[in-house]
Formats: structure tokens, C-alpha cells, sequence
């Protein structure tokens, strides 16, 4: 491996552990529930991807073969991070949250979590 | 059609049958052997919760989608990460925000609330029950409107185009 590619390996490895430092950082610092949730789908998506990437560069540069399944890492991680935050962010809307500080949908239906699935189960 | 009933959904079952190959990183007739069979499995044991099929209109404009949403992760992981560390907490403007959405496929609707959620500052918190509006937590915006219109013009506009 050149020095070139292993200093851009290094200066990604440097980035992906300082976004994850900032994410960890931003849930000391924000001061809810709702806005301590940004901080580790966020800033430290960037930071797993970063990572990733390095290694996918390392695997490719020093053994010669993709990195598919690094890859598949990041695809694990974009499919799966959502539905966890989602699922964060409903208890919060049922614990913390009063109902009149979130605004109406305004198509005369409610928000999903507040209405009782039809008998029979949801369609 | 009994072929059509032990593959109720055919692309699933090839992208499983790769998905297996690559991740056990071994390019062998029983790694083949034994994806298949997962694959054929997994969408026949699923299938009563994906009754239909994602129709695409253009499937390929999916690569540009993702090129743009990985972009934007990238910019605006900055942006929050200038929030978290210098914005004095007291300052910081977080809002709930209803997004009306157009798009009728429930796969459409739930990529543009992923999408919402992967790139930093706001992420979907519901959905209404009709399902037609999503809503939306943002994590300092001093001007909710302009989240919202952001959303609609740069994702779901483009995933309109995308889905049938």
C-alpha cells in the first residue's frame, strides 16, 4: 500500500472517530428527549460511514479484493437506523410529549400512534 | 401459476440469494445451494405482510436518489455537528413539523421517511393515520417552512418519479 492510501485511510479512521465523539458529545449536550435522538442517528452515521469506508479502501488497496461486504454493512446500518429512531421517537411522543405542542396532520385523520387500529387488525 | 406461488416475489428472492453470497464471503455451490433456499424461503414465510408489489417506474433513478441522500448526509452531518458543539443550547430551535406527502405506494412513503431520518437535522417521528402526512422533528429550525418545502422539493419529488 502507497503512504498515499494509508494516510487517507488514517484521516478517514481520524473522521469517523471524531463524528462519533461529536454524536456522543450531543447527548450530553441537547437538552430533550427528542433533540438527544439527532445526536446518534447523525453525526455518527457519518462517523460508521467513514470507518467503513476506510476499511473498504484498506481491503481493496492492501489485499486487491471489494469490500462487498463492508458494504453491506452500510446497507444494514441505512435500513435499520430509522426504524430504531422511530421507534425512540414514539415513546417519546406518548411519555414526554403533550399532544397540543405537536401540530395536526390537517387532513382531518389523526397521527397513526394516537389512533386505534380498526377492529380486525390494520389493513 | 404454482411458480408464481413459490416465488411471490422473484427480484427479492435473487437480491436475497447475492445478499447470502456476499455476506458469507464464499462463492461456492453450497453457499449457492443454501442462499436459494433462504431466499425462497423468506419471501414465502413474509409474504402475507407484503401483499404487493413495489411497482417501479424507474428503477434506475433509485442510484442517483441514493448518490444525492448520501451527499447530504455528508453536508449536513457538518451542519449538526456545528449545532451540537457551538450553538448554545438555549438557542437551539426545535420544532415539530407536519409534512404533507403526495405519494400513494406505502414502499415510497416509507424510503422518504427513512430518508427524513438518515439525513441529519430531522427525522420522522409518525405518520398520520390516513397516511398522508408525515411528522417530522427537526432538530434547530428557526424557519419550519423551509424544512418542509426542502423536503418536498429534494426528496419526495424525485421519489414521485421513482415509484409508479
Amino acid at each position: 500500500m502507497t503512504a498515499l492510501a494509508e494516510i487517507v485511510v488514517a484521516l478517514l479512521l481520524v473522521a469517523g472517530g471524531l463524528f462519533g465523539l461529536i454524536g456522543s458529545f450531543g447527548l450530553l449536550r441537547l437538552k430533550d428527549r427528542m433533540q438527544r435522538l439527532h445526536a446518534p442517528t447523525k453525526a455518527t452515521t457519518l462517523g460508521v460511514g467513514a470507518a467503513l469506508v476506510a476499511v473498504a479502501f484498506h481491503v481493496w488497496l492492501a489485499e486487491g479484493r471489494l469490500a462487498l461486504r463492508e458494504i453491506l454493512v452500510a446497507v444494514f446500518f441505512f435500513s435499520t437506523a430509522p426504524l430504531s429512531a422511530l421507534f425512540l421517537a414514539k415513546v417519546h411522543l406518548f411519555r414526554d410529549i403533550p399532544r397540543d405542542s405537536l401540530p395536526p396532520p390537517g387532513t382531518g385523520s389523526d397521527w397513526a400512534s394516537f389512533t386505534p387500529d380498526p377492529p380486525g387488525g390494520k389493513t | 401459476m404454482p411458480l408464481r406461488r413459490l416465488f411471490p416475489h422473484p427480484g427479492l428472492t435473487v437480491f436475497l440469494t447475492l445478499f447470502w453470497l456476499v455476506l458469507a464471503d464464499s462463492w461456492t455451490f453450497g453457499s449457492l445451494a443454501l442462499g436459494a433456499t433462504l431466499a425462497t424461503a423468506v419471501p414465502l414465510l413474509t409474504a402475507p405482510w407484503w401483499p404487493g408489489k413495489p411497482r417501479l417506474k424507474r428503477p434506475l433513478a433509485l442510484l442517483p436518489y441514493l448518490g444525492i441522500v448520501l451527499w447530504d448526509v455528508v453536508v449536513s452531518s457538518f451542519q449538526v455537528a456545528r449545532i451540537v458543539l457551538f450553538l448554545p443550547p438555549d438557542r437551539i430551535r426545535s420544532a415539530f413539523i407536519a409534512v404533507p406527502t403526495s405519494l400513494t405506494s406505502p414502499e415510497a412513503v416509507a424510503l422518504l421517511a427513512g430518508t427524513i431520518t438518515m439525513t441529519p437535522g430531522t427525522l420522522t417521528a409518525d405518520i398520520s393515520a390516513d397516511g398522508r402526512v408525515l411528522l417530522v422533528h427537526a432538530l434547530h429550525a428557526p424557519d419550519p417552512e423551509e424544512v418542509r418545502q426542502g423536503i418536498i422539493t429534494r426528496y419526495e419529488s424525485r421519489l414521485k418519479r421513482i415509484f409508479a
